[in-house]
C-alpha cells in the first residue's frame, strides 16, 4: 500500500501503477462544430422571410458591405433588405441569444444549480418594470424629451430597472462584505415575486393600447431593432460575455463549493460579484431591446454540458455559440409560423425549450448535469 | 508548546500564536497555540464541537481569527493564489452534482499552477496523484456515479495534485486533512494514513483532523487533544493518549493496551461507570 503511496511523492514510474484513461476531451470539436453551425444558421436566418434571399446571396451581400467583392450579382432590392432589415435582427439574435445563454451557464456554476437561470437574480423582472413603467406611464415622462432620443427611452429604463433590481437582492444577500449565494436564491424569489406585483399593477392602470403594447412586449421580440439601437445593446452584452470565459477556471474550482475554490487560491467573493455584474449586464441588456426571451438562457446550458460536460472553460464559449443558433433559429420560426402576422419569439422558445427540458429531466434522472 | 520532536529542529512550517474565534458572541477557539514542523503528521484530536474544524479551517486561511495570529514560513498567511501553491486542503465532504469526470476534479488540483506548469507536467502529476490514491481505473467515470467512499479518494488525488510539483520533493508543503478517513473502508482508510506518512517521508508537513484515537495514534508523530475550543495538551502519542487525559477530553473510560504490532498505544473503551446493568438501560427505549 505504502508502495503505490511513493509513486505520489515519487513520479518515477512504479510496477504497480496503472495506466490511466484519459477521457476524450470533446470541448474543442465541440466548439469548432458550433462555430460553423453559426455561420449557417447565421446566413439561413438572413435569407428567410417574405423575401427570400439566396444563402449564397446573402454571404456575397455581407462579403461585399465589408467590402470583399465576389462578383455575384447582387439586386438593390435583396441588399436593402438584407443590410438594413435583416442583417441588424440576426446580430440582435446573436447577441441575445449568446448573451442570454452565456449568462445562464455562468448562473448556473455560480448556484451550483443546474435549475438556475439568468432572470434568478432578478434582473429579467427588474427590466420588465423599467420598460412596463415606460409603456403605461410613457406620456408623463417622455413627453419633454427630444423625439430623437425616445426610441432609447424604453430600453434605457428597462436596462436600468433590470440592473437596480439586481443590486437589490445583491445588497439583500450581502453579510459583512460577502454575499451568501443562497440568500440571493431565496432574496431573488422575493424580489422578483414583489417586482411581479408591481407589474401587476402597471397592468392594471394601462388603457388597451399600452395593454396590448406591454403585452407583446413582455412575450419578447426581435422585430422592431433598428441599427441606432442595436449598436449600444450590442455593445453591452458583448463586453461582459467576452469577460465572463475569464471566471471559466474558478467557477470551476465554485462546483466544488466555496471553501474549496478559496483553498484552490481563487478570490471567491470577487469571482461571485463579477458573475453577477457581468450577467446583469447581459441579460439586462438583452430584455432591453429584445424583451423577456425565456428557456434559451436555462436549457442551452444543459445541452452543451450533454456533450462536453460542465467544465466552464469550453461550456461558455459553447453555450454562447448554440444560444446564439438557437434563437436565430426559432426567430425564422416565428417569422414564419403565422404568416403574414409574426408570433413573439418568447412564446417560440417556451413552446421549444419547455417540452425539450422535460424531456433532458426525464432522460438523464438522477444524474444532474 | 514546541513539538522538538519528528522535526530536525529545523523552524515551524505553520505557527498559530494564541489564536483565538469568537462567532455570535460564542468562542469557538480559546488562545490556542501549536507549530507544525516540516516532515511531521499532526492529529488534531477531541470531541464533537471541540473546535478541530474550526482551527483547521484558521490554520488554512479560510477563517480569520478575531485574535492571535498564524505564520506560513515564519511570514502571515499569504494570498490565497500564493497559499494554494503550498497548502491543500481535503474538506471532510465536497458536493459536486455537476457531471465531471474523474480526470477533470483531478485536475482542478492544478488550478493554482496555471502559470508556473506545463499541460505535460499536469498530466504526469495528474496520473500520479490518481495512482496513489488508488483511482486510476475511475478515470474517465463521471464524478457524480461514484461512491462516497471513491468520491473521497478523488478528491484526496485532486489535494495531492495541488501539493506536487514532479520533483519528488514536498519539503515546505502542507497537507491538510479533515476528516479523510470518515466515509472510507478500513484498507482506505490504511491507505489515507500511509499517504499522510509517505508526504511527511518525503519533507511535507501533515495536518489531520481524526476521530479515531488509534488511527491517530498510528500515523501521527504528535498529536494535539482539544475540548471546548482549548488546546488541553499536545504531543508524542504515547505521552497524550493517556486514559486520564482521554477521560478528561472525551468523557469516556479506556484502558491504553499495547499494540501487538507497532511500539504504539491500543486504546481500547471500557463500559463507563455508572452505566446500568444491562437489564435496566433497555427501559431508555420503553416509552413511559
Amino acid at each position: 500500500m505504502a508502495g503505490a503511496v511513493e509513486a505520489t511523492i515519487d513520479r518515477a514510474s512504479h510496477p504497480t501503477r496503472r495506466a490511466i484513461v484519459w477521457p476524450k476531451a470533446m470541448g474543442p470539436s465541440v466548439l469548432l462544430a458550433l462555430g460553423i453551425a453559426l455561420v449557417f444558421c447565421f446566413i439561413l436566418s438572413i435569407g428567410w422571410g417574405a423575401i427570400a434571399i439566396p444563402p449564397l446571396t446573402v454571404a456575397a451581400i455581407l462579403l461585399d458591405a465589408i467590402g470583399i467583392p465576389t462578383g455575384a450579382e447582387i439586386t438593390l432590392r435583396d441588399q436593402s433588405v438584407v443590410l438594413a432589415i435583416r442583417l441588424p435582427r440576426a446580430l440582435l439574435g446573436l447577441a441575445v441569444g449568446g448573451g442570454l445563454a452565456i449568462a445562464g451557464a455562468a448562473m448556473q456554476g455560480l448556484f451550483r444549480n443546474p435549475l438556475a437561470d439568468p432572470g434568478l437574480i432578478g434582473v429579467s423582472t427588474g427590466a420588465a418594470l423599467g420598460a412596463v413603467a415606460t409603456i403605461v406611464l410613457g406620456g408623463a415622462l417622455v413627453g419633454g424629451l427630444d423625439p430623437a432620443l425616445r426610441p432609447f427611452f424604453l430600453p434605457l429604463a428597462a436596462f436600468i430597472g433590470g440592473l437596480i433590481v439586481t443590486l437589490i437582492v445583491q445588497r439583500i444577500a450581502t453579510r459583512d462584505g460577502v454575499i451568501d449565494i443562497a440568500t440571493m436564491l431565496l432574496a431573488g424569489i422575493a424580489v422578483n415575486a414583489l417586482a411581479g406585483a408591481l407589474l401587476g399593477i402597471f397592468t392594471f392602470i394601462s388603457d388597451d393600447q399600452q395593454l396590448r403594447e406591454l403585452t407583446f412586449w413582455m412575450m419578447g421580440s426581435l422585430a422592431a431593432i433598428t441599427w441606432t439601437s442595436l449598436l449600444p445593446a450590442i455593445g453591452l452584452i458583448l463586453l461582459p460575455a467576452l469577460l465572463l470565459p475569464r471566471m471559466a477556471r474558478a467557477l470551476n474550482a465554485m462546483l466544488l463549493g466555496e471553501s474549496e475554490a478559496h483553498y484552490l487560491g481563487f478570490d471567491v467573493d470577487r469571482t461571485k460579484r463579477m458573475i453577477i455584474i457581468l450577467t446583469a449586464l447581459i441579460t439586462g441588456a438583452g430584455v432591453a431591446v429584445s424583451g423577456v426571451i425565456g428557456f434559451v438562457g436555462l436549457v442551452t446550458p444543459h445541452l452543451v454540458r450533454l456533450a462536453i460536460g460542465p467544465d466552464h472553460r469550453y461550456l461558455l464559449p459553447a453555450s454562447a455559440m448554440l444560444g446564439g443558433c438557437l434563437l436565430l433559429l426559432a426567430d425564422m420560426a416565428a417569422r414564419t409560423i403565422v404568416l403574414p402576422a409574426e408570433l413573439p419569439i418568447g412564446i417560440v422558445t417556451a413552446c421549444f425549450g419547455g417540452p425539450f427540458f422535460l424531456w433532458l429531466l426525464a432522460r438523464r434522472r438522477g444524474l444532474s448535469l | 508548546m514546541s513539538g522538538g520532536q519528528g522535526g530536525q529542529g529545523s523552524q515551524p512550517l505553520l505557527l498559530a500564536n494564541n489564536v483565538s474565534v469568537e462567532i455570535g458572541g460564542s468562542c469557538l477557539l480559546d488562545n490556542v497555540s501549536l507549530d507544525l514542523l516540516p516532515g511531521t503528521v499532526t492529529c488534531l484530536l477531541g470531541p464533537n464541537g471541540a473546535g478541530k474544524s474550526t482551527l483547521l479551517r484558521v490554520l488554512a486561511g479560510a477563517l480569520t481569527p478575531s485574535k492571535g495570529e498564524v505564520q506560513f514560513r515564519q511570514r502571515p498567511l499569504g494570498r490565497p493564489e500564493e497559499l494554494a501553491r503550498e497548502r491543500a486542503v481535503l474538506s471532510q465532504s465536497t458536493t459536486l452534482g455537476f457531471a465531471f469526470s474523474v480526470v477533470e476534479v483531478v485536475a482542478l488540483g492544478r488550478s493554482p499552477h496555471v502559470r508556473q506548469s506545463s499541460a505535460t507536467l499536469d498530466r504526469q502529476i495528474i496520473e500520479a496523484a490518481m495512482a496513489a490514491a488508488d483511482i486510476a481505473h475511475l478515470a474517465d467515470r463521471r464524478y457524480p456515479t461514484l461512491s462516497g467512499g471513491e468520491q473521497q479518494r478523488v478528491q484526496l488525488a485532486r489535494v495531492l495534485a495541488q501539493l506536487m510539483d514532479g520533483s519528488g520533493d514536498v519539503s515546505g508543503k502542507l497537507l491538510m486533512l479533515d476528516e479523510p478517513t470518515a466515509s472510507l473502508d478500513l484498507a482506505h482508510q490504511q491507505q489515507v494514513l500511509a499517504i499522510a506518512r509517505d508526504f511527511s517521508r518525503a519533507g511535507g508537513t501533515v495536518l489531520a483532523v481524526l476521530h479515531d484515537l488509534n488511527l491517530a495514534a498510528s500515523v501521527a508523530d504528535h498529536v494535539c487533544l482539544l475540548k471546548g475550543g482549548r488546546l488541553i495538551t499536545s504531543g508524542r502519542p504515547e505521552e497524550v493518549l493517556t486514559a486520564d487525559m482521554i477521560e478528561d477530553v472525551f468523557a469516556i473510560r479506556t484502558a491504553i493496551l499495547d499494540h501487538p504490532g507497532q511500539a504504539i498505544p491500543l486504546v481500547v473503551t471500557l463500559p463507563s461507570a455508572n452505566e446500568k446493568p444491562s437489564g435496566q438501560s433497555e427501559a431508555r427505549f420503553v416509552l413511559n
